[in-house]
């Protein structure tokens, strides 16, 4: 069959919107990802043991499962509980609850390395645990995070390709569709790879950036 | 919950359960000689390999596993390169974990102490002789805990292999609930069966890691 | 050979990390069975100097001779490897770190080299081990690792490692600056014993006392050139140069001896 790429012009706005939703999509699961994954970090470490127990066997079984399962499960199970959501919010909703589970596990260790010194002196001063952890824990645990979390970002940025299987037309649902018109699969999968290695070091040039400036900043 | 339907299906499930074990076992292995070899070809000497390298794990690791699949399984005929699901699943994963392990690897040869190597080189002992009995040492202890990771990531990282229709765990659980509208029972079932293995492997990582340490 | 009794000789030695000279022009012998420190302050160069001597940092120009065979040849890659290596063989070196192989026991530590690049038999290899270790008071240890043993230990076997390939001369990168106080004396010991037994030494040190009682030779070194060498008594109680002098006053006065 051979490969020629002079099909490829025709579709380049198709691929581009679908790139778009790539952003979209990692951006959204990505802001979920980053606010779930404090939330459950601190849920993890002072919920009573009535919300923590059950939090952790949720979280063991998150990270223990594959991603695609998850989006199965959270796809059709919201549609059997009546729930019927759009293919691109119940997309980010996966993504971003798995990555949350992952960041949670980096905040954790993060928040129980800031001295606890940090949480005695904000006592003190006679602000209650759930200001001391808000105004002076949490922001130097997130500062430590950030390298971290923002590999788990660019991870989802590739993770989001995923969500194609539950039909949320980003990038590689758009070349799909192509390929669907074209029949040149090799040509369209290329070029998508080509997309997502553009946004991959896009991401990472402003990580390294972030990275940069937090490490001044302490 | 509806246990009698668990009941019914779950042998179909274990059946399934064994193809991503084959699976995972095959890319792992595979992607252990990428990695090797990558990692080798980013720390030589010559600027030529060293290139190949960095591009093999920059490529692989900057774009999403499912495209280089689909790029794999259906692009691969028009290069010559005919597949069956089963053999693109194992190269394009295997391809791919390749690069993240390379990573992992040179990480550790680098991370051993350069006073070990100078050491080494201090006695008499040749660059290769060197890293084969100073430095490979030292660092496939340092590498034990890391691959772990990598290798816990490709578990789960098979069930990509679905989206092209073999018949492995996730592909089983995703025509179950298709057919019986179950999705938490079919999720907690293949969840289960997942969670056993990756469980299972990590105790094994964590016991070879035991073994191999240093008093 | 023509200069047999010039047993180790560096001939204009130059070395240059961008623009920063670390070793400008140094020329200097050690006879066969002689000692020698070199002293000066950190960042002087003798450090860089002693690591030329088996091309751990190359020289950007000059010679460095063994025995009557230059060891920084020009060669290609591939022989040049070749022949280091024979030479490293015959130049022990000591580390301020040690470096001692921490997945090795005491024994293998001391004999995988021997065993690797000379061919010898575990029977032989056994009987190096028990000799080398036994020499610096370390054989009751040959079945520990190295994670398992004090510094001043841990120093002993580097020392016996070094010994064990049987070298013509060896060298010392401040052995005993990583030591805690306590546990210098025992590696100082050693050296003592192996100057006493007329062993060649090129020793880096920041301790006065023991180049003083030890050596036949001091150099002072500072800023990349040798600034004044002679006995120990003559440098270290009647310096010639300045810089020599306010080196020793601000050394000395640290440690209250004089």
């Amino acid at each position: 069959m051979g490969l020629d790429f002079s099909v490829v012009p025709d579709y380049l706005d198709v691929i581009f919107l679908g790139a778009l939703w790539t952003i979209a999509i990692t951006v959204c699961a990505g802001l979920l990802s980053f606010f779930g994954g404090i939330f459950f970090a601190v849920i993890a470490l002072y919920g009573n043991a009535a919300v923590r127990l059950p939090f952790r066997f949720f979280e063991w079984l998150f990270m223990g499962t594959p991603l695609l399962l998850q989006l199965f499960l959270i796809y059709f199970g919201l549609v059997q509980i009546g729930i019927d959501l759009p293919a691109f919010v119940a997309g980010a909703i996966g993504l971003g609850l798995h990555f949350a589970v992952y960041n949670s596990e980096l905040i954790q260790t993060a928040i129980v390395s800031v001295d606890k010194g940090q949480m005695e002196a904000a006592r003190t001063l006679g602000l209650s645990r759930g200001q001391a952890l808000r105004k002076v824990v949490i922001p130097q645990a997130v500062r430590d995070v950030i390298p971290p979390i923002g590999n788990n970002m660019i991870a989802l940025l590739k993770d989001s390709a995923l969500v194609s299987v539950i039909g949320v037309g980003e990038l590689t649902l758009s070349s799909q569709l192509a390929i669907g018109r074209t029949y040149r699969p090799f040509e369209f999968y290329a070029v998508a790879a080509a997309f997502y290695y553009l946004i991959n070091v896009v991401m990472e040039a402003v990580l390294r950036r972030l990275e940069r400036k937090t490490a001044l900043s302490r | 919950m509806d246990v009698d339907l668990i009941l019914k299906v779950y042998p179909h499930f274990i059946k399934a359960a064994w193809v991503t074990v084959e699976l995972s076992v095959l890319t792992i292995l595979l992607g252990l000689v990428c990695g090797a070899l990558a990692a080798a070809a980013r720390l030589s000497r010559f600027a030529i390999l060293r290139f190949i390298g960095a591009a093999y794990v920059s490529v692989l690791r900057g774009v999403p596993a499912l495209i280089f699949l689909f790029l794999l399984y259906f692009g691969g005929p028009q290069i010559g390169i005919q597949l069956s699901a089963f053999e693109a699943g194992v190269i394009g994963l295997g391809v791919n974990i390749g690069a993240y392990m390379a990573e992992t690897m040179r990480g550790a040869i680098i991370s051993v102490d350069k006073g070990q190597a100078e050491a080494a080189r201090t006695l008499g002992l040749s660059r290769f002789q060197a890293f084969r009995k100073v430095i490979l040492p030292q660092a496939m202890r340092l590498m034990i805990r890391p691959l772990g990771v990598n290798i816990n990531a490709q578990i789960k990282g098979t069930a990509l292999v679905a989206a092209i229709s073999v018949v492995e765990l996730t592909y089983t659980a995703q025509r179950y609930i298709g057919s019986t509208y179950k999705p938490f029972e079919m999720f907690l079932l293949a969840g289960a069966l997942y969670l056993f293995i990756i469980t299972l492997t990590g105790k094994g990582i964590a016991y070879l890691d035991r073994k191999v340490r240093l008093p | 050979m023509a200069n047999s009794e010039k047993f180790v000789e560096i001939r204009h030695a130059r070395k240059s990390y961008g623009s920063l000279e670390v070793l400008k022009d140094i020329s200097l012998s050690v006879d066969r069975g002689e000692i020698v420190a070199i002293i000066g302050p950190s960042g002087s160069g003798k450090s860089t100097l002693l690591r030329a001597i088996n091309d751990l940092d190359s020289l950007s120009g000059g010679e460095v001779w063994l025995d009557g065979v230059q060891i920084n040849k020009t060669l290609g890659h591939r022989e040049y490897e070749k022949h280091i290596n024979a030479m490293r063989q015959q130049v022990g070196m000591v580390f301020q770190h040690f470096n001692l192989f921490p997945h090795m026991s005491v024994r293998d530590n001391v004999t995988m080299a021997p065993k690797l690049l000379k061919g010898i038999s575990d029977k032989e290899a056994e009987a190096l081990a028990i000799e080398q270790l036994n020499h610096v008071g370390m054989l009751e240890r040959i079945d520990y690792y190295p994670s398992q043993l004090s510094g001043g230990q841990k120093q002993r076997v580097a020392i016996a490692r070094a010994l064990a390939m049987k070298p013509k001369v060896m060298l010392f990168d401040e052995a005993t600056s990583a030591l805690d106080p306590e546990l210098v004396e025992e590696v100082n010991q050693v050296m003592k014993m192996l100057a006493e037994e007329h062993m060649t030494m090129v020793i880096v040190t920041h301790e006065m006392d023991f180049a003083a009682s030890v050596c036949d030779r001091v150099i002072f070194m500072d800023g990349g050139v040798v600034v004044e060498e002679g006995a120990p008594e003559q440098v270290f109680r009647n310096p010639k140069e300045e810089r020599t002098r306010a080196f020793l006053r601000k050394h000395l006065s640290v440690h209250g001896k004089g």
